[in-house]
């Protein structure tokens, strides 16, 4: 297996605080790496430095080989890494098929294409129903969706997922699921940051467990349930909650 | 439904007929500065109302435009009318040099930005008067007609052109990318939008078309100094105005704030003592608008039919 994605000795700063330390891992191409730990962890931070609204404060990263951190969010979108926010980003006023045509613009020659794989890309993430609503009234269960819808019709080859699933209902969270499961199947490679511990057991082929910016662990979920340290500093602390 | 479609092309077809019905001279003047301000309406729109950037310097492309026309003839004696073709690169490369300086500014930094500009602008043209004039201004003492037909020709095709490619850009991907960045600047960069590239485009795009309006007005009025080309209040903030009044972001709505706006305009001016007041007037009409018609006319319009319908039937 090739690693589609490598961090490199990846540290972020904010004035004294490390956000991100000296953190280094890959992911391998067409699998879901999970990225765990506790708030304010780092995780996000992360992902802003791989997709370039971030440059590291030191270390590197690589998309397929190719030195990514000196890039803008935009040309690291054109090589192929699309994104999701945690705190979700729809333009509100526009609904949410212009929504996902603006997007599916990256790879289209014209208009009609663009709708083409606006509307295929809707039907795949179950939000065809809703594509006249202005995407300031949809509920937040589909605004998550919306954002994967987005992030897909750029036609990425890695998808990385900021908590995708938080604050969904039971019938929510199931259609979610399903869609990563049909995601990984297309054969794109997917970087998830989630808290809900039962959702990652099932679908992540390996785990990376971040905590205070420092990545404390790195193994398949059955792995990282056994780590002692993980247990402590995470997943204890779940339980307990 | 056809209705709506073909309306532009009635409108425009109605206002060619116009000069030949024997119109008064005063309004057809009233109807020529009804059109440049849709024109100048339109230019703000595109890059305020869709793609979300707020100048308060518009009055810096207008005056560029007129500056380029007048000086062009007092300089150089040719027609003032090459003013139009030739503000086209001139503005261009005076919006590409704003727009690296003042675009990687976001919301209020920008309009800050722009407002400076126009200021700038206005003294520099005040005080290099070996180039400018200065104060005195430039006049072109050979009008090139007496007549104001042709100028109202000149400015409906300016207006028909700028309408038909603001509704080209808006309804391609360019529209499509711009309002993304509007709602969004993040959002938008991580869907693949190079922003700062499109931002500068939607500057060029409407600082040109302003340009052309100013100069048009050079060879229009006959007379441009700095204080009205450049001016902050009858220029830039006029600009705003038009399209809040009308409607931000929609068709039709700069031509509903240009009509509404120098039509009381004119009103105002006519009355006597209070005349001098328009601005007070203008202030006030803003507050009104924003309150009640966030959206303005254009925006707003299925609710002001509902208080029109209600007050029928009460
Ligand atoms: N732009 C910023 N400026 C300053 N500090 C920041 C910034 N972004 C993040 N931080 C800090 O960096 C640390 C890591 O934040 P981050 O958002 O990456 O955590 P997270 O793991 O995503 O947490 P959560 O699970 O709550 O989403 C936090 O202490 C946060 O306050
Ligand atoms: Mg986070």
């Amino acid at each position: 297996m090739t690693a589609m994605l490598e961090v490199k000795g990846v540290s972020r700063f904010f004035g004294g605080l490390a956000a991100v330390n000296d953190v280094s891992f890959h992911v391998n191409k067409g699998e879901i790496l999970a990225l765990i730990g506790p708030n304010g962890a780092g995780k996000t931070t992360l992902f802003n430095v791989v997709d370039g609204f971030y440059p590291p404060s030191r270390g590197e990263v690589l998309f397929k080989g190719q030195l990514i951190s000196n890039r803008k969010p935009h040309q690291i979108c054109k090589l192929g890494i699309a994104r999701t926010f945690q705190v979700v980003k729809p333009l509100q006023r526009m609904s949410v098929l212009d929504n996902v045509i603006a997007s599916a613009f990256l790879r289209s020659k014209n208009k009609s294409e663009a709708q083409d794989i606006a509307v295929e890309t809707m039907k795949f993430t179950d939000l065809y129903d809703d594509k006249d609503v202005i995407s300031k009234s949809l509920p937040l269960g589909k605004r998550k969706r919306l954002e994967i819808a987005r992030a897909l019709a750029t036609r990425p080859e890695m998808l990385l997922l900021d908590e995708s699933f938080a604050g969904l209902n039971h019938a929510e969270l199931n259609v979610s699921i399903e869609i990563i499961r049909k995601i990984k199947e297309k054969g794109i490679t997917i970087m998830i940051i989630e808290h809900h511990m039962k959702v990652i057991m099932a679908i992540s082929d390996r785990i990376v467990v971040l905590s205070y910016g420092e990545k404390l662990a790195e193994g398949t979920p059955a792995e990282i349930r056994e780590n002692p340290a993980v247990i402590e500093a995470y997943l204890g602390e779940a339980q307990n909650a | 439904m056809d209705l709506k479609k073909y309306a532009p092309f009635i409108i425009l077809g109605l206002l060619a007929l116009l000069p030949l019905t024997g119109i008064s001279t005063y309004m057809l003047h009233v109807l020529i500065i009804v059109i440049m301000w849709s024109v100048i309406g339109m230019a703000w729109n595109l890059l305020g109302g869709y793609c979300g950037q707020v100048s308060f310097g518009h009055a810096a492309f207008f005056g560029m435009g007129a500056y380029t026309a007048g000086l062009l003839y007092e300089k150089l004696g040719m027609s003032a009318w090459w003013g139009l073709p030739i503000s086209v690169p001139v503005v261009t490369v005076f919006a590409l040099v704003m727009g690296f300086i003042f675009l990687r500014l976001r919301g209020p930094f920008f309009a800050l930005g722009t407002l400076a500009m126009g200021v700038i602008l206005r003294i520099t043209a005040e005080n290099l008067t070996g180039f400018t004039g200065g104060d005195l201004g430039i006049m072109i003492r050979e009008r090139t007609w007496v007549d104001k037909t042709w100028y109202f020709y000149i400015i409906l095709i300016l207006a028909a052109v700028t309408y038909y490619v603001i509704k080209k850009v808006v309804e391609s991907k360019l529209g499509y990318y711009f309002v993304a960045i509007r709602e969004d600047q993040d959002a938008a960069e991580s869907l693949g939008i190079d922003t700062t590239l499109y931002k500068t485009i939607a500057l060029c795009l409407s600082a040109v078309i302003t340009g052309l309006a100013g100069a048009f007005y050079m060879n229009y009025m006959g007379y441009i100094d700095p204080k009205v080309v450049f001016a902050l209040h009858d220029i830039s903030v006029v600009t705003i105005m038009v399209v809040m009044v009308g409607g931000v972001a929609t068709f039709s709505g700069p031509i509903i704030g240009a009509l509404i706006m120098v039509l009381l305009a004119e009103v105002i001016r006519s009355i006597p003592k209070l005349g001098m007041a328009h601005h007070t007037f203008f202030g006030i009409l803003l507050i009104v608008i924003i309150i009640f018609l966030p959206n303005g006319i254009a925006g707003d319009w299925p609710k002001l039919k509902k208080i029109f319908a209600k007050g029928k039937t009460a």
